[in-house]
């Protein structure tokens, strides 16, 4: 019996500790522990509501638009807007989540997985053309090969040609995701930390040029996305194929939906399974437990509205500051599988024929979808799904139109907000208080899938992903960190607030 | 050929959203990959030895890199730290591979030859340090005068900071030194921090024509809807974001003073007209 400790685990968004106890090499149990708090909902309280969006940003650099998101839903309906938003600022807010949603696939697939999979010494020997290979071929060269060093060592299976065609594409991605930000700026002002998306609709009034700079930044991303970046999944998946088979996690997962249409959101809510069955989501069986997090626990599990955060660092058997948020009481993943998955078992007429048709390119069942791989491949179909909608999007502005539309804060009031950023389903609660924010709660992907133990004393996803898994060689544990970052964690988001020792400092109330 | 210098950077994250990471990955010239790959100025590549968000290793061996700059490198690489430092009940709020961020940044800071505090977080405190500041954070400034650490300290802030304000701050220090950098009272470059957004805003001519906007998207100035461009100094207005492609008053949203000293606390709410006697403080330290 042996314990992998990870820690950091790099290449994620945020401070991530794993722990993997081993035994006759297959894992026997995992704990997956977030290690940082930083306290932005109590930062929150007191404020303007309208600064919400704004500061909530700031909880992930890399998906700061989902928060925005987030937020403006649950002010639009704590102020009782949410029926009056202009068409144009429905699309506008839109097109602003979308850019970031192709910029956080194509740098996690590239940025923060590929290297788990591509040997990009093979550039070494490289002798074409491509200033960008030749450039990383001088780098080797001259010796200093941080940061690409050190790193796991064994487990490299492309052949050197096919090593060289992804070193050439990961240099490549770096534009590409660049020019997604480039993308969101045009409606979007600057990004990180855009500001486009505001409580009452967007602020930025498009015109023929803008959507013509929107259309034509958007088309030539969709061109990397349809001939890069699909490709190079699928090829890894080929040379990997053991890896649609490892890293099955939970078998149940959820979705809240997002991209609001005229009626309905083009992603759709819900919740399957690993039997592909779909069933409607209903955001009253959200709970969260603290059982086995650094939190005094009364009663537990609590829905988000009602949810009690008191720390107690003493508390045996606890060893996260994440806390465990349960669907029904069950443990649940979120993130492009699991809404790849619930939009296919609803028969989504967008989603549906695009995974089957991967599917069949792979020679895989939809089980295979369950698996490290399969997550790689519904981000990457669900990349192409939204870039292309946004094609049609961006085509239904009306130019000159209104975008907003003006509005007094009430002093009581409160709302809900519910989206999905890159990672999966992300909510946000509030309550106002005489005009300002009384009560503020986020409940985040990475919590979903990074939870430790609820108060069944059922393991979180990542944590029943690993668990079980065959772990090849202990000092260059490949598995794990493919395994995690198959989820694209982001625990940046996932912390609750808490105080020191013995304080408390959270104990809200929404009815 | 000419000999290559390598200078070693050690980029470390501390209580951050990765956003100023996610910002230098913009750079547009030199892009990203040239800057991790190329002689980012002739004779001189940086060798990237951590940062987080983008090196392959995992775990103890990149511990090891932490370990070995410092008792290996001493006085000689360059410490990028982004973040602020949550310093309450010991620092027990934030650690990475089981120590404390707090600890990390005064030791990797003592041993640097310079460190750049990257974005807001970092160079005062920032959003995570605002109030009620739960975690007790702190700027790189704040804890090394708490921990009289001499390394010299530029503040390169923003929430998150333009990549070209990072990117020609590490150029400077390449070329010449700290001392090749022309510094604020807060330790700001004044080539990117010298001069107010509104000195250069393409609204200008509305602001002193009295046109004020009513409404997020209407024309005119966004003084009365919570603008703080006449108070916060950067060249956004004139490098604009993103390649260029736009900037926060560009998609006619009122700036944020995202780069001050007292971001978020001093220059909110947001949306609201800074109050009097914010701004008389402003003018009052501006004609000293």
């Amino acid at each position: 019996m042996s314990t992998i400790v990870i820690d950091p685990i790099t290449r994620i968004e945020g401070h991530l500790k794993i722990e993997a106890v081993v035994d006759n090499g297959v894992v026997k149990e995992t704990k997956s522990t977030g290690t940082l708090f930083r306290g932005i909902e109590l930062i929150l309280q007191g404020r303007d509501p309208r600064d919400a969006p704004r500061i909530t940003q700031r909880i992930c650099g890399v998906c700061p638009t989902s928060h925005a998101t987030a937020s403006t839903l649950a002010m639009d309906r704590a102020f009782g807007i949410a029926e009056k938003i202009p068409r144009n600022g429905r699309i506008l807010r839109n097109l602003i989540l979308g850019s970031n949603f192709i910029q956080s696939h194509i740098l996690h697939f590239y940025h923060l997985a590929a290297l788990d999979y591509v040997d990009v010494t093979a550039a070494a020997e490289y002798d074409g053309s491509d200033p960008s290979m030749q450039s990383a071929k001088r780098f080797l060269e001259r010796g200093e090969l941080e940061p690409f060093v050190p790193r796991y060592e064994g487990d490299y299976r492309l052949s050197p040609e096919l090593n060289r065609v992804a070193t050439s594409h990961y240099l490549q991605a770096f534009a590409a995701r660049r020019k997604a930000h480039e993308l969101l700026s045009v409606f979007g002002g600057k990004m990180p930390h855009s500001v486009g998306i505001v409580p009452g609709g967007a602020a930025q009034i498009p015109t023929v040029d803008t959507i013509t700079a929107f259309l034509w930044r958007l088309n030539d991303l969709r061109g990397f996305i349809d001939n890069v970046y699909l490709a190079d999944v699928k090829a890894i998946a080929g040379c990997y194929s053991d890896y649609t088979e490892i890293g099955a996690g939970c078998g149940q997962l959820l979705a809240y939906g997002g991209f609001p249409a005229q009626s309905g959101q083009f992603l759709e809510s819900g919740t399957t399974s690993t039997d592909l069955s779909s069933t409607p989501l209903d955001p009253a069986q959200i709970t969260e437990s603290v059982r086995h997090s650094w939190y005094v626990a009364s009663e537990d599990p609590l829905h988000p509205a009602v949810g009690r955060t008191e720390p107690n660092l003493d508390k045996e058997g606890a060893y996260s500051w994440l806390k465990s948020p349960r669907y029904n009481g069950q443990v649940h993943e979120v993130g492009p599988l699991a809404r790849m998955a619930v939009n296919y078992a609803r028969g989504n007429e967008v989603i549906k024929p695009l995974v089957d048709s991967a599917l069949s390119e792979l020679n895989a069942p939809p089980s295979a979808l369950f698996s490290v791989m399969g997550r790689h491949l519904a981000r990457a179909l669900e990349c192409k799904a939204v870039a292309d909608a946004m094609a049609d999007w961006v085509l239904k502005l009306s130019p000159g139109e209104p975008v907003y539309a003006p509005y007094e804060i009430p002093g009581e009031g409160s709302g809900a907000g519910l989206t999905e950023a890159p990672r999966g389903a992300l909510g946000h609660w509030v309550k106002l208080s005489s005009g300002k924010i009384g009560h503020y709660q986020c409940v985040v992907p990475t919590t979903w899938n990074a939870s430790p133990k609820d108060s069944q004393g059922t393991p979180g996803p990542i944590e029943q992903a690993i668990t079980g898994t065959r772990i090849r060689d202990e000092q260059n544990p490949f598995e794990i960190v493919r395994i995690v970052r198959s989820f694209d964690p982001c625990l940046a988001c996932a912390v609750h607030l808490i105080r020191p020792r013995g304080k408390t400092i959270g104990r809200f109330r929404v009815t | 050929m000419q000999r290559c210098e390598e200078i070693p950077v050690i980029w470390l994250q501390a209580s951050t959203c990765s956003g100023c990471s996610v910002s230098v990955l913009n750079s547009v010239n030199p892009a990203i990959s040239s800057l991790l790959l190329d002689e980012v100025l002739p004779g001189k590549h940086i060798n990237l030895r951590f940062q987080a968000t983008v090196m392959a290793g995992a775990g103890e061996p990149v511990l090891e890199v932490l370990k070995a700059a410092e008792k290996e490198l001493d006085g000689q690489y360059v410490l990028v730290v982004e973040g602020c430092i949550p310093t309450a009940d010991n620092g027990k709020f934030g650690t990475i591979g089981e120590i404390p961020i707090v600890e990390r940044v005064a030791s990797l800071g003592k041993a640097a030859q310079a460190v750049i505090a990257l974005g807001t977080c970092a160079s005062f405190g920032g959003i995570f340090s605002a109030q009620p500041n739960p975690s007790g954070g702190k700027g790189v400034g704040e804890l090394f005068n708490a921990k009289e650490i001499d390394t010299p300290l530029v503040n390169v802030p923003g929430c998150p900071p333009h990549p070209d304000w990072f990117v020609g701050t590490v150029a400077t220090i390449l070329l010449a030194g700290l001392a090749g950098l022309d510094l604020d009272e807060y330790r700001r470059p004044k080539s990117f921090y010298g001069k107010l957004i509104h000195e250069n805003c393409p609204r200008r001519a509305c602001f002193d024509e009295g046109k004020f906007a009513k409404h997020l998207s209407d024309e005119g100035c966004l003084y009365e809807l919570g603008c703080k461009g006449t108070i916060t100094h950067a060249d956004c207005s004139l490098r604009r974001w993103n390649n260029g492609t736009n900037w926060v008053i560009g998609s006619g949203a009122p700036c944020n003073g995202c780069v001050e000293p007292d971001f978020p606390d001093l220059v909110s709410p947001f949306y609201e007209k800074i109050p009097e006697e914010v701004l008389f403080a402003v003018e009052e330290e501006a004609t000293q």
